[in-house]
């Protein structure tokens, strides 16, 4: 068979369709690239900072929080810090947030990322609604829980008295002496650091987890019903109805079927 | 003294804007200066007037971003601008890894790294709009702005102003990847920025205009042309240069000894007349 020289047309269309291959393949690598650099769960960001999955789309990268920070706080993530590129995080251990009361960082936002609104309470900012993470606490490794006095995190708590409180129990094994230990509570806890960057162990008792790592879920089945409001997460709450060939006949006939022959006898 | 103005009066403006620009982020971070806030995605001029990366803010629009007003603002301040003075001009003008690629094209000249390599370019100059339009397609699909996660670009400049990294390394790359590799690979082949702003720049105002009378086809223009395939009318014909991709670097002008490329401003009636 004698072979024909490929037309311009063809020749155009299977260029087309090579490079259509290379950009599929060149797209996949891509993206499984982004797949990984984005799924690092452990990473603070500033404050009023949207959700995460939000905040990796509409962050632009312009380090304009980071310039407006007056404690060098937060930082663009350069490569090599195993965060997303660009995007501003802080380590408390390092240097935790100062919580300003004018919170500096956010207004200057130009993309939205950060999110005012969630800061501010009547008109007006508010820095202790924000959530930037929060607090846990080692109980084996923080020493106040050994019997040892420490109060370096309560002490350095901005909302000292609501985000840490001290609990006094008696200490067994002395039988004269008190356990002082720090509780945190989440819903006045913040995530800014201070009490991580306090810390007095070798490595911090104390720390600071985004809230979606931090937090379980006790979910809608659980309510305290000592507590008035708790029944609202009801409303979350729905039935379940599964039919199976048994429930669809009454039960009372499922009892009585079967009892036939028994009655002949 | 005058000649060596002559020959590279574009060359030093451009590095002295460029250099400038980073001077100025660079001072904004560190000394607080209130001139030039931000980095190359998004800044803020005397803490006024916003500006922003319009292929990154596309970017995010495809990532299924909801675009809070101000970037949009900053988004027209910056097309306009480029849509005016020349797409491209960004490329010689501002982006920082042009002193990058003309560094490794500079040695390339001077090793004859080009007459080593004379076989075809192995790729084409079109690959950046494939890219522009992949990155996206992955923004899209991946709901994060696709390029900027890996923009050599943004790591360079963000890397000067805040702090390298490893960033160092992306540079690097580029760097050996066009003085090796490919002649002008990346910001002539793959950058889809510069794509970006070839398309938007397709109609500026600006141009480098081809006078066919003066030239004595010494070809010195399209040997220091990063795109010289918007020269084709060199010798040929009087025309301006009307390609987008062009980047408004005016190396050709100062090195051509015998006047015959200049800049002027576009006048739409005349390229009419000219068969564009
Ligand atoms: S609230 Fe203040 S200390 Fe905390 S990140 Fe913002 S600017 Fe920095
Ligand atoms: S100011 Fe907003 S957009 Fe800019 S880096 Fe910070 S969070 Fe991102
Ligand atoms: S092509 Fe890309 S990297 Fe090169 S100068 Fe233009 S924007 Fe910068
Ligand atoms: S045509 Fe001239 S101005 Fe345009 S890119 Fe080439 S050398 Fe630069």
């Amino acid at each position: 068979m004698k072979k024909e020289a490929l037309s311009d047309r063809r020749k155009f269309i299977l260029n087309m369709a090579r490079g259509v291959g290379y950009a599929a393949i060149g797209g996949f690598l891509w993206s499984a690239y982004l797949d990984d650099a984005k799924a690092s769960p452990l990473i603070l960001r500033p404050p009023a900072a949207i959700k995460e999955e939000d905040f990796l789309k509409t962050c632009i990268k312009c380090g304009l929080c980071v310039e407006a920070c007056p404690y060098d706080t937060l930082m663009l993530a350069k490569p090599g810090d195993h965060r997303p590129i660009g995007t501003p995080y802080f380590i408390p251990r390092d240097i935790p947030c100062y919580m300003c009361e004018d919170i500096p960082c956010v207004p200057v936002c130009p993309s939205g990322a950060l999110d005012e609104s969630s800061v501010t309470v009547n008109g007006h900012l508010d820095i202790n609604t924000a959530d930037m993470g929060l607090a846990v606490i080692d109980e084996n490794s923080c020493i106040a829980f050994w019997g040892i006095q420490c109060d370096a995190c309560y002490r350095a708590c901005p909302i000292l008295g609501q985000a840490i409180t001290v609990e006094y129990s008696k200490n067994e094994r002395t039988g004269k002496h008190a356990f002082l230990k720090p509780v945190v509570h989440a819903d006045a806890c913040t995530g800014c650091g201070m009490c991580e960057h306090a810390c007095v162990t070798e490595k911090p008792a104390i720390f600071i987890l985004p809230r979606e790592v931090a937090m379980g879920k006790a979910g809608s089945h659980y309510i305290k019903g000592w507590d008035k409001k708790d029944e609202s997460r009801l409303k979350d709450a729905h039935a379940i109805h599964t039919t199976t060939n048994v429930s669809k006949r009454k039960a009372v006939d499922k009892l009585n079927s079967g009892l036939e022959g028994l009655l002949d006898e | 003294m005058s000649k060596l103005w002559n020959n590279y009066r574009y060359l030093i403006l451009r590095r002295f804007t460029q250099i400038g620009i980073l001077i100025l982020f660079f001072g904004a971070n560190a000394w607080g200066w209130k001139i030039l806030e931000g980095n190359l995605s998004s800044s803020e001029l005397f803490g006024i007037v916003p500006m922003s990366d319009p292929y990154a803010v596309l970017q995010m629009v495809a990532a299924g971003a909801v675009v809070a007003s101000d970037l949009l603002i900053g988004v027209a301040v910056v097309a306009l601008f480029y849509f005016l003075i020349g797409g491209r001009a960004f490329c010689s003008w501002v982006c920082p890894i042009n002193m990058v690629t003309d560094s490794a094209n500079y040695l390339r000249r001077v090793f004859d790294i080009d007459r080593a390599q004379i076989t075809k370019q192995p790729i084409t100059r079109n690959v950046r709009y494939w890219i522009l339009g992949i990155s996206l397609i992955v923004s899209a699909f991946m709901g994060i702005a696709a390029f900027e996660f890996v923009s050599p670009i943004s790591m360079m400049h963000r890397g000067l102003v805040f702090g390298m990294g490893f960033g160092w390394a992306a540079i690097g790359m580029i760097f050996l990847f066009d003085l090796f590799v490919l002649k002008n690979g990346w910001c002539g082949h793959i950058c889809p920025l510069g794509g970006f702003y070839s398309l938007l720049g397709k109609f500026s105002f600006i141009r480098v205009h081809h006078l066919e009378e003066n030239c004595t086809l010494c070809m010195k223009c399209k040997v220091v042309c990063p795109e010289k395939q918007v020269l084709h009318m060199i010798g040929k014909e009087s025309l301006p240069v009307l390609s987008g991709e062009c980047t408004n670097c005016a190396r050709c002008i100062e090195v051509c000894d015998d006047d015959a490329l200049r800049f002027s401003i576009r006048d739409f009636i005349q390229n009419k007349k000219m068969g564009e």
